[in-house]
């Protein structure tokens, strides 16, 4: 059970009120038709299982249905941050 | 045929009938009026339904000066814009729901004046829809309010941190709420119509052992 | 019997209050504030089961949660059986009715013996490991045979009549036990302003102090205990949890707590209480306080009963006024054995020695037993007990200085009873159940907690520390840190003054030596409950299992309910010195939640029965139930199904109301469909890239069907959407669907597109809708509203604001039946009213209320698909030949529009949906059919796809059916077969999906 500080609404909240959506991060390509099939399928299918540190997508589906992002640590379950769309992480694999 | 107004290309209209046909709260069935005269009049828990209310979802932009003053103007209440908080003044009560969500109550035979209003005044990209069909209010007091809530909802019920006029959408029990602390053992909660039900079932089960009172 | 064993005085138990109580079917008294186990003992009850593996008998061993042994079924009723009760836990009440769950046909009888020692030569250590290797069919057998043997209890055949509760909690400080550490820290924390909960399993705080004649602040234990106990109770913001276990320690300081609120009354609750709640908790900050478990040591026949750790000596003596036997002999590695010998000499027992097994002893252990004449024998161990259902003797032999092998000859002692104390175990399985793992201290010869990412603190004996003053400071320097890290308020707490002895260093002993080798001596049992031997676990070693964790699984060690409190510790030791390895280098075990077992019950909480899971119902349902409606699951929802009248079968109650629909008119509570309001200038922008096809041009007052699908092109839903203003639209989505759909626009417009102008909002609870259809809905309709219903002003796809039943609505001219049919929205308070109003007119025409399954075959009489059912996520909109809901032409690339693009989407032979016509009308194809073009050909024969609607059409006489065919739509008018699992074959014949009315003539009249 994780505990989940959400952005919008700016305090804790149990993780049953969340979804996680999956990877963070994933543009949808802006111009679909000029990928190729392998692009449209990295796009699509393919995804990161790192150990350590992810940034997912989740949504606080039963407080504010808002989605924003996680950083989280895979191995402790720590969660090192949460940000909004449209920002970017401040903890990262590298950092 | 009903009122209907269309203006900047959308449309409100008063979905109530004449008075005398009798709306139906989503608890209609449970006769919570009968309970409330035939059952225990002491108890732990009291509850009491507040049917037919208006409720108006409102999306806006806070940032948009233009609308948070229409907005005013129109509620007679700021908008409240610090999140999981609320406002009210004598004829409604206006709860943050997300950074663009709220969600206002008045009187059921003020809701379609209200849209038209908005309609008339609100600038900019907003929405207001009418969902009073799609809600019942309860109202739960009682020493051991705070009890049965923390029991159906995994949220911090403490004054510390749950003040009166606080608003949160969450789970409870298996559906969801709204829920706004009236005052320190008086809460509110909107449920979904669907929903009613269970939880009014629910809300009977988890009061059971503080004795449960309802009043009309 | 009489309490031959109750002391005449002294322990917390009330003499006034006897208690009566069954065990194995006689009848015993015991007295308010014994516990089942303490309450036997005083009966003078040795056994109290039988053992897994060997049938041994077997005794009490400790006074705790971690008992190996007295693990009981309790319960006087059938509704009231439950498993897994540790008698040391259970607190008696008048009219208890405990059984051993092992003992098989009877503790007292060894006639089970027999079939254990059968058991026993079959089942030697890796029978897991062995037993998983054979075929699944023989598994069955033996879990039969091991379930009876194990003795794991059972649940009661009947509904458990109590209520269970799960209650939400939030702290700053969480404080685990409410020993000495416990409480000053409770206490530190409380004072300091804090939100605290305190939990312990036991029924009355104060822990070990309980069982102590120790002085704090000059005055017993139990009374500084008791002020502590009040003064926490005068803070608001303090929640004392007796009887409360804490079960589990997961992520981010969410704990779960087990209390056991009224099974001390008795079997039942009594009536409105609850019988356990499970508190769920968020704590800012966790204080383990666990405290320490006594390890036995391990010497042969130690599982006799009579063998006890000596705390446990200590407790029945202090807490419960009993003493377990006549003649006691101790054996130690350290001074805390010594207390046990001391108690029982104090309680007026005889004491025939202690036996030290270090060389050295000095102190004030030599003084204690000086001044009470008890003989000391150094340098010595109980290599081995002898008796057969009792302790009747002990074998002492001196040992060496490591006491790995026997030094001398042995002499025999008559005693009835055995303390062994082979140190402490600090009680760390809860920090490790986040992931943590102990460390190895070498100077407490125990495990400690390791590193976490919990914010959690430690005091007292779980960190090694065992003496009364430095525990107490622990305490109120982890609350002095808890107030600190969370910003409270700043109070100094005085250390209570305690008494802190000198102790001479316990000597690091697990396994007594024998004179024969472990593999010939005796049993010398390491974990009871699995009836693992020392044996057992060296044979696992020469077998080539070295990690301890390999160990754990080859020879059941630790795997019972008591998760090897008792014996992880001395099977670890074993194991690594018989590997000449150290304890960290042959790994620690992982303890995993729960701490003790926890009943079905406490888990579930109220979400039994009639709240197992919400059922969700529209404003009509009160319409439904009096008119005998048989409902269907979807989703949440409670769908009317069909209507039968009586006497009606299911089958005739569809084609009475297929055919009373096509021929009249019909109705059905459509409320469930979602249903989402969007407005905003890009709406139909946003609309244009959600589904495939084109809504540039759909004009004001008009509806449209779209097909919605994943980035993949795969369809995911499908509805029809309205436009009630330029900027304005109602959409709707299936009744499945519509949380996922909301969520997919929201998901869209958040993250990828929230420059477009658009705000979505679910209606779908707010809107009774019902659809009436037939070619008589118009007449009907015409009854209750001034609206033109003339197809002229109101034609098919158009939607009017109008006034129904004196109820301003929403009528949408749209059909799922192919018939002339309006969707009536009204707001849901309203629902009913309107319907009951349209029933009132419609008597005339025979107005027919049907459900989901007639809606079902309707549909599928004019071939429109359901998503889910005609579809699976792997098809998109060419494969179901509704190429006409595609608009490629679009400027934006909508979503699916590229995914269908794929080379593996444009194949020619992909499985396509198509109408079936059976050979024999009558034959209507099982759903799930799969088909192949040649049913001749040997099997495997190469499968084209299944059927995934196929009803009986009344209204056509014959069969329908849809299916998916590889290349069905170019395969018109070809035959096309399903074999059944009888050997039969169904021909059909590839057809349009359009069974009726293809040109659309009927709805559009
Ligand atoms: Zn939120």
């Amino acid at each position: 059970m994780l505990h989940i500080f959400c952005p919008h609404c700016a305090e804790y909240r149990e993780e049953e009120e969340f979804h996680s959506k999956g990877q963070a991060h994933l543009a949808r390509p802006l111009d679909p038709e000029a990928c190729s099939d392998a692009e449209w399928g990295e796009y699509l299918y393919f995804r990161k299982n790192p150990r350590g540190i992810h940034h997912e997508l989740w949504i606080h589906a039963a407080g504010c249905r808002k989605f924003f992002n996680m950083t989280r640590d895979t191995v402790t379950y720590e969660i090192k941050e949460t940000y909004k769309i449209g920002e970017k992480p401040s903890v990262t694999a590298q950092s | 045929m009903s009122e209907v107004i269309n203006h900047n290309g959308k449309i409100v209209a008063d979905q109530r009938p004449a008075d005398d046909i009798a709306g139906q709260s989503p608890l209609h069935h449970a006769d919570l009026n009968s309970l409330a005269s035939q059952g225990p009049q002491t108890g732990g828990v009291t509850i009491q339904e507040r049917p037919l209310q208006g409720l108006l979802n409102l999306r806006c932009n806070k940032a948009d000066k233009k609308q948070v003053t229409a907005v005013k103007k129109l509620l007679g209440v700021a908008l409240p814009c610090d999140p999981l908080s609320s406002a009210s003044n004598d004829d409604s009560v206006i709860r943050w729901l997300s950074p663009d969500e709220w969600l206002v109550s008045v009187d059921g035979a003020k809701a379609f004046e209200l849209e038209a209003a908005f309609q008339a005044n609100m600038p900019g990209h907003y929405s207001l829809v009418n969902v009073s069909g799609g809600y019942t209010i309860l109202e739960i007091s009682g020493d051991h309010a705070v009890d049965v809530i923390k029991k159906s909802a995994p949220i911090d019920v403490h004054q510390s941190s749950f003040p009166n006029d606080k608003v949160v959408s969450t789970v409870f029990a298996k559906s969801g709420a709204i829920i706004r602390r009236i005052a320190e053992d008086h809460f509110e909660l909107i449920i979904r119509r669907s929903f009613a039900d269970y939880l009014w079932i629910w809300l009977q089960d988890a009061s059971r052992e503080y004795g449960l009172v309802v009043k009309r | 019997m009489s309490q031959d064993n109750r002391l005449k005085s002294g322990g917390r138990i009330d003499r006034s209050k006897p208690l009566y109580f069954v065990f194995n079917n006689v009848s015993y008294t015991g007295y308010q504030g014994d516990t089942l186990a303490s309450a036997l003992l005083a009966n003078g009850v040795d056994i109290v089961g039988r053992s897994f593996k060997y049938s041994r008998p077997r005794g009490i061993v400790t006074a705790g949660s971690d008992e190996p042994n007295a693990v009981i079924q309790l319960g006087s009723s059938e509704a009231t059986q439950t498993p897994n009760v540790r008698a040391t836990q259970q607190e008696l009440f008048e009219g208890l009715v405990a059984s051993s769950t092992n003992g098989w046909p009877n503790v007292n009888v060894d006639a089970m013996g027999l079939v254990g020692k059968i058991g026993g030569k079959m089942m030697p250590p890796g029978f897991y490991y062995k037993t998983f290797m054979f075929p699944q069919s023989l598994w069955e057998t033996y879990e039969t045979f091991i379930r009876k043997a194990a003795g794991l209890g059972r649940s009661s055949y009947e509904n458990d009549v109590d209520t269970y509760d799960k209650i939400n909690q939030f702290c700053d400080v969480l404080v685990v036990g409410a020993g000495p550490a416990g409480l000053a820290a409770a206490l530190t924390a409380a004072r300091g302003g804090a939100r605290v909960i305190i939990a312990d399993e036991q029924s009355e705080f104060g822990g070990s102090l309980l069982d102590s004649k120790q002085i704090i602040d000059g005055k017993p234990a139990a009374e500084w205990v008791s002020e502590v106990v009040s003064e926490l109770a005068t803070f608001a913001d303090v929640l004392l949890l007796p009887r409360s276990t804490v079960n589990g320690y997961h992520d981010q300081n969410f704990l779960t707590i087990h209390q056991r609120c009224t099974n001390h009354f008795g079997d039942q609750a009594p009536a409105n209480q609850v019988r356990e709640r499970m508190h769920r908790v968020r704590a800012k900050r966790v204080i383990l306080a666990t405290g320490a478990q006594e390890r036995p040591l391990v010497f042969g026949n130690n599982d006799l009963p009579g063998c006890m750790t000596s705390t446990a000596i200590s407790t029945y003596i202090n807490r419960y006024g009993v003493a377990p036997g006549k003649n006691l002999v101790v054996m130690t590695t350290n001074d805390y054995g010594y207390q046990a010998a001391i108690d029982w000499h104090d309680a007026g027992r005889e004491v025939s020695a202690v036996v030290d097994t270090r060389a050295n002893v000095q102190g004030r252990c030599v003084d204690e037993m000086q001044a009470r004449g008890i003989r000391i024998i150094s340098g010595s161990a109980i290599t081995e007990v002898h008796g057969s259902k009792r302790v009747k003797a002990v074998t002492i032999a001196p040992i060496n200085a490591d006491g790995s092998a026997v030094a001398g000859p042995a002499a025999k002692w008559k005693v009835d009873t055995v303390a062994s104390s082979g140190g402490w175990s600090p009680a760390v399985h809860l920090s490790c159940h986040t992931g943590s793992r102990p460390v190895w201290k070498e100077d407490i010869i125990g495990f400690v907690p390791g590193p976490t990412v919990q914010e959690q603190l430690t005091a007292g004996g779980i960190n090694g520390c065992y003496e009364t003053g430095a525990v107490l400071k622990q305490g109120i320097d982890a609350g002095l840190t808890a107030l600190q890290e969370l910003g409270l308020n700043e109070v100094t707490v005085a250390v209570p003054s305690a008494e802190d002895l000198s102790r001479t260093p316990a000597m690091p002993l697990f396994l007594v030596p024998h004179k024969k080798p472990t593999s010939r001596a005796p049993k010398q049992f390491v974990d009871y409950q699995n009836d693992v031997t020392a044996a057992g676990i060296e044979l696992s070693c020469r077998e080539g299992f070295q990690s301890i964790e390999h160990v754990k699984r080859y020879t059941a060690l630790g795997f019972g309910t008591d998760q090897g409190k008792l014996g992880n510790i001395n099977g670890m030791a074993i194991a690594a010195n018989f590997q000449n390895k150290t304890i960290p280098e042959t790994g620690t075990t992982v303890f995993r939640p729960n701490y003790t077992p926890i009943t079905f019950g406490a888990i579930a909480g109220r979400d039994v029965g009639s709240l197992f899971d919400p059922k969700r119902y529209t404003a009509m349902q009160p319409w439904h139930i009096a008119h005998g409606a048989k409902f269907e699951d979807v989703g949440q929802w409670k769908r009317p199904w069909y209507f039968p009248k009586a006497g009606e079968s299911m089958h005739d109650a569809l084609n009475r109301e297929c055919k009373a629909t096509r021929e009249s008119v019909g109705i059905l509570d459509a409320s469930t469909l979602g249903k989402i309001d969007i407005q905003g200038k890009d709406a139909r922008e946003f609309l244009g890239r959600v589904y495939t096809n084109a809504w540039a041009k759909l004009a004001v007052g008009k509806c449209r069907y779209g097909l919605m699908c994943g980035e993949d092109g795969m369809v995911f839903d499908d509805g029809v959407t309205s436009c009630l203003a330029e900027n304005h639209f109602l959409m709707t989505t299936t009744t499945g669907g519509a949380a996922r759909v909301l969520e997919w626009l929201e998901i869209y417009h958040q993250t990828e597109w929230p420059e477009l102008e658009v705000y979505f909002t679910s209606v779908t609870d707010h809107w009774s809708t019902m659809t009436i259809s037939g070619p008589n809905s118009r007449a009907l309709l015409a009854e209750l509203t001034d609206c033109d219903l003339s197809n002229d002003s109101f034609g098919f796809m158009d939607w009017k604001a109008a006034t129904v039943a004196g109820v301003p609505a929403r009528i949408f001219r749209i059909s799922f039946t192919g018939e002339l049919s309006y969707e009536i929205n009204v707001q849901a308070n309203y629902g009913l009213h309107v319907w009951e109003q349209l029933f009132a007119k419609g008597e005339k025409y025979n107005l027919t209320p049907y459900g989901t399954e007639t809606m079902h075959i309707l549909r599928a009489e004019k071939g429109f698909i359901i998503v889910g059912q005609d579809t699976d996520g792997s098809i998109h909109p060419h494969d179901l030949g509704m190429s006409w809901a595609v608009a490629d032409n679009k400027p934006f690339s909508y979503i699916g529009k590229r995914g269908m693009a794929r080379e593996d989407c444009v194949r020619p032979d992909r499985k396509q949906l198509v109408g079936l016509k059976t050979t024999d009308p009558l034959v209507v194809i099982p759903e799930g059919s799969q088909g192949v073009f040649d049913p001749n050909t040997p099997i495997p024969m190469p499968m084209v796809g299944h059927v995934t609607s196929s009803y009986w059409s009344e209204n056509l006489g014959h069969s329908i059916a849809m299916a998916f065919v590889k290349g069905g739509l170019s395969k018109m008018g070809e035959k096309v077969y399903y074999p059944q699992a009888d050997g039969t074959v169904i021909e059909a014949e590839i057809c349009s999906p359009v069974f009726l009315d293809p040109k659309g003539d009927r709805q559009n009249v």
